[in-house]
């Protein structure tokens, strides 16, 4: 089964159906092309398909299990069927669910209406005229299948008192247009937080470090903030929109979870959503982390990873870590090569892993896997070397380390 | 019985190198492709990744790649007065099996043929009169000039990303190039690859006598390219796992690296692996091709219906679906009539072996195809007329190899085991050099390919027979080239040196080249050849034939980069012209 998780309770599953569907859907002009046009590219940019389609299934007929700390939420139905989907609400109803994270009950915020809140009410109406287009799908969606106390939905609005607040983004007059468009773009539709931004034990965003990097899905969604170490300070805004547009430039090519967005949505952003999204992101501050001490290159562990680079790494990365761009990443001073967290580096030499292909970056190479052939030793030096080389500085990555991704990997039901 | 599928435009039998540009072609042009190949799909990362390519036993002395005889093979004899037996581990060629074909396994060596190559018959003709030519060898003219082709070779080396440095662009000659190649439109896309020190001696040697080294073309990449579809691929490291061996490291152009990418993204693509074609179905005149039907996994048979019906698998296979068919008229060694199985032809290779005291050639550092080579004796390239024999082939040092189990080469008079073996390994793994000729193999009345009488495959089909040994005029170039070619090793002061010209018989168990070539060639006359100039049957316009099976005969050059050209001129010929009035495309 296709399965996608989300940070924390950072996603809601609309549930319909739960009252009798009495209102008749009022809203915008069917016939108004235009509107409906800017809400499926608004769609896109939001990637409600990423959850709200499963595998094979109906676009937005939902029942997608979206995987949380707390348990599977499923994804909810979202055509316009009256009876399983959304057919029965009207615009108000869809535009609290976005604004507010209520519909005829509190969502979960697996629907992550923390960033839809900042949409603007006409372009929530936009992709509601949308969504009234595409094919209506009868599938009766459960959605409620959480453990008790969380299968008690009246506790959303505890949380949201703590965690979420409502309004729409509101433009920062010191800045130009495109950091606005470009902020209002990432904190809303494009939810960039929702997998990249800490969050605390109740899943909410950890304040003061928005999107500097979260575990889920048994990936590192890497910082994104402006630091040249540890986020995307080293790219250009044209090196940005590359990777968000193609899934590779010459630093990176994107796999995991990311490479589904890309696939589903980044591609599809205008140029100038991207651009925008790129200034902002530049923009954003690091945490006010102190910078590492690289190890010594004479350090025995160093030593032993040099070894293994040679033997194994470097014949694609390149003894210098420079990789080759759009095919192999390069190592030196790359973020995710350097974040505090290893959880993706482990990860893709234990199991390997596959860039995403896009239509303008076909060629989605791939990584094998590593850990049927090193040891945890062996990967723990290999991975400590490349954070400590070329000018990379990271902390050491130990042997259990190792030991613990590979026992979390096997136990990941993928 | 077989079952029906729904029928569609295109369906192509083999998913190889011409398979894959055909396909590319005709989905691009909004055709819907059904691509049926015998093999498993294969992809980089999954099947020969760089974590475990590099394993000599398990590609190259236990076959991993390739067909097993078991699935297809063939029988073999020297001449008509023998019994064909059948080949029951792969010897002097290695069949290939599946996504990619041989394009996973090759060496990359991408040559374009001469000029007079493709109007072999009347320029030999023209230049030492009909009588030269020995009595019963059948070469002629491809239908095709070099000139029609340049834009098609141009367009598959930057597919391929080719790495070599044009001698002679667009008519003017260039130093350090080859001086002997025909024009070309633009130089290769990526500059040649760095050269060892052997190469690099032997150039130094050929240079000496007076001749002009050039980098062999490789389809193992310089550096990172990125071709004519958007497909990526990176810079060979020298690793000399190359032929026998699919690329880990995305940097030796195959399908894989340059095609299938931007193929599996097209939904009017579909690929059936391990599916065996069984034969191509004709209407009842016998004038048209209904599509084809083959076996799955299962046992199970299946008709797939199609308007458009390529055959894209290697050569012999090609041939062997022609005759298991019913299509066009099997040759008849006896009376010369006939075309299907006719003109078969190979390759004629030798070498030159030296050892040296005091020299370390790291043979370790290595690609299928970095060398240098000189073509001062290829082809037409030298006069023959006091030589008795015509054909040529280039010359040259390619390091492609120094691989632990095979790349032991010792000298002459050492044990084949034991201690004095070891020792003589160790003492010369690093000094020795070898270097070799790639000779041309012309056409012939006797060597042809038909149904083996008595034995057939697991299917029950009658076994393809070969018949084929090499002639006078061949061994004699074979000689000739390796002594030309000891001259300028000799050049490199080794302490000795072995010559190995090609000897008959044909060894069918000792490998020389895959290059087999020929049965269904192309040609202007539908009594000497099967196919017209872009491929096309002659007796059914709506099948084409690629790949070498087209070849009248073999040049002295590795065939692929003919093969892609040959590959991209059907395609054309197809796109541009046969959708637009399917029917022949050359009044026969």
């Amino acid at each position: 089964m296709r399965r996608i998780a989300v940070a924390a309770v950072t996603l809601i599953v609309l549930a319909a159906g739960a009252r009798p569907i009495s209102v008749i859907a009022r809203g915008s002009d069917p016939q108004d092309f235009t509107l409906i046009e800017r809400g499926r590219y608004l769609a896109t940019v939001g990637d409600c398909t990423a959850c709200h389609t499963s595998a094979g299934g109906k676009p937005f007929a939902g029942g997608r299990p979206i995987e949380t700390p707390f348990g599977d939420v499923l994804a909810a139905n979202i055509t316009p069927d009256r009876k399983t989907g959304i057919g029965g609400w009207d615009d108000d109803t869809f535009y609290n669910a976005m604004h507010e994270g209520f519909s005829d009950k509190p969502l979960y915020p697996a629907m992550p209406y923390p960033y839809y809140t900042k949409v603007t009410r006409a372009d929530i109406k936009a992709i509601r005229a949308y969504l009234n287009t595409v094919e209506p799908v009868e599938n009766p969606v459960r959605s409620d299948q959480l453990p008790f106390p969380f299968s008690v939905r009246a506790s959303m609005r505890a949380w949201n008192a703590l965690f979420f607040s409502k309004g729409e983004w509101k433009p920062d007059p010191g800045k130009s247009a495109e950091w606005n468009r470009g902020a209002y773009l990432v904190e809303g539709l494009g939810h960039c937080g929702a997998c990249h931004t800490p969050k605390n034990v109740f899943g909410g965003d950890k304040t003061g470090r928005s999107l500097q990097g979260y575990v889920l899905q048994g990936w590192l969604a890497p910082d994104i903030t402006g630091d040249p170490r540890t986020g995307i300070g080293g790219w250009s805004v044209d090196e940005i929109v590359e990777y968000l547009k193609t899934g590779a430039n010459r630093f990176q090519t994107a796999s995991g979870p990311m490479a589904e967005e890309i696939v589903d949505s980044t591609q599809h952003w205008t140029e100038q959503d991207l651009r925008a999204a790129a200034v902002y992101l530049k923009d954003q501050q690091a945490g006010s982390r102190q910078p590492e001490q690289p190890l010594q290159a004479a350090d025995p562990v160093m030593q032993a990873g040099a070894a293994i680079y040679a033997d194994q790494c470097a014949a694609c990365h390149a003894m210098t870590g420079d990789g080759v761009a759009r095919l192999f990443p390069t190592l030196k001073h790359s973020a995710s090569v350097q974040s505090d967290d290893a959880t993706s580096l482990l990860r893709v030499v234990l199991e390997g892993t596959r860039a995403v292909a896009t239509d303008r970056a076909p060629t989605g190479p791939a990584m094998p896997a590593f850990g049927w052939k090193l040891s945890d030793s062996q990967i723990a030096a290999v991975l400590t070397y490349v954070r400590n080389t070329w000018g990379n500085a990271a902390a050491a990555v130990s042997a259990s380390q190792v030991t613990t991704a590979r026992k979390a990997l096997a136990d990941r039901s993928e | 019985m077989a079952r029906k599928l729904p029928a569609t435009d295109v369906v192509i039998v083999g998913l190889g190198w011409t398979g894959s540009i055909l396909a590319q072609e005709l989905t691009e042009a909004g055709l819907n492709v059904v691509a049926i190949e015998r093999g498993p799909w294969r992809d980089t990362a999954t099947d020969f990744p760089p974590t475990y390519a590099q394993d000599e036993l398990r590609y190259h002395i236990r076959h991993d790649l390739f067909l097993r005889p078991a699935q297809e093979t063939m029988t073999f004899r020297h001449n008509t007065r023998q019994t064909a037996l059948p080949i029951r581990t792969w010897g002097s060629f290695m069949p290939p099996n599946g996504v990619g074909g041989g394009g996973v396994h090759w060496n990359a060596e991408t040559w374009r043929f001469l000029e007079s190559d493709f109007v072999l018959k009347s320029h030999l003709t023209q230049r030492y009169g009909e009588k030269f030519l020995p009595d019963d060898m059948t070469i002629q003219d491809w239908g095709v000039t070099y000139a029609d082709l340049e834009p098609y070779y141009d367009k598959f080396e930057h597919l391929c990303g080719t790495s070599g440095f044009a001698g002679n662009l667009k008519g003017t000659k260039r130093d350090g190039g080859n001086p002997f190649e025909g024009p070309r439109s633009r130089d290769y896309p990526t500059p040649p690859q760095k050269q060892p020190y052997g190469p690099t001696l032997w150039a130094k040697a050929a240079i000496d006598s007076g001749y002009k080294p050039f980098p062999q073309p490789s389809g193992n990449l310089s550096q990172a390219y990125t071709n004519s579809l958007g497909v990526t691929l990176g810079p060979c490291t020298y690793c000399g796992f190359c032929e026998w061996f699919g690329c880990g490291n995305y940097s030796k152009a195959s399908p894989q690296t340059t095609i299938l990418p931007v193929l599996v993204r097209r939904s009017n693509f579909q690929a059936r692996t391990e599916c065996v074609v069984q034969k191509i179905n004709l209407d009842s005149a016998r004038k048209r091709a209904t599509g084809v039907t083959y076996v799955d996994t299962s046992g199970q048979e299946w008709e797939q219906p199609a308007e458009l019906v390529l055959l894209c698998a290697f050569q012999l296979f090609n041939v062997h679906l022609l005759l298991l068919s019913g299509i066009g008229t099997p040759y008849d060694p006896g009376t010369g009539q006939g075309v299907i199985g006719r003109n078969y032809s190979y390759q004629t290779t030798s070498s030159v072996d030296a050892y040296f005291d005091n020299q370390n050639f790291n043979p370790f550092i290595a690609s299928g195809a970095i060398g240098m080579c000189v073509d001062n004796f290829n082809g037409d390239n030298f006069d023959h007329a006091q030589l008795g024999f015509v054909g040529g082939g280039y010359i040259g040092a390619v390091q492609t190899n120094g691989r632990p189990i095979l790349g032991t080469r010792v000298p002459k008079g050492t044990p084949k085991w034991g201690a004095a073996w070891k020792k003589a390994v160790a003492d010369n793994y690093l000094s020795n050099y070898g270097t070799a000729t790639h000779g041309s193999c012309y056409s012939y009345r006797d060597v042809f390919l038909d149904l083996d009488p008595t034995y057939t495959d697991a299917y029950g089909r009658k076994l393809l027979r070969i018949t084929f040994d090499f002639h006078e005029n061949e061994l004699k170039m074979s000689a000739y080239l390796t002594d030309r070619l000891a001259d300028i090793v000799q050049k490199m002061q080794p302490r000795s040196l072995e010559k190995h010209p090609r000897t008959g018989p044909y060894d069918i168990t000792k490998y020389q080249t895959t290059h087999t070539c020929g049965g269904a060639v192309m040609g202007t006359d539908p009594k000497t050849s099967a196919l017209n100039r872009y491929l096309q049957s002659w007796d059914v316009p709506n099948l084409f034939v690629t790949g070498a099976t087209a070849f009248p005969q073999n040049a002295g050059y590795n065939p692929t980069g003919t093969v892609g050209a040959l590959a991209y001129w059907a395609a054309d010929a197809i796109r541009t012209r046969y959708l637009k009035s399917p029917g022949p495309l050359v009044p026969a």
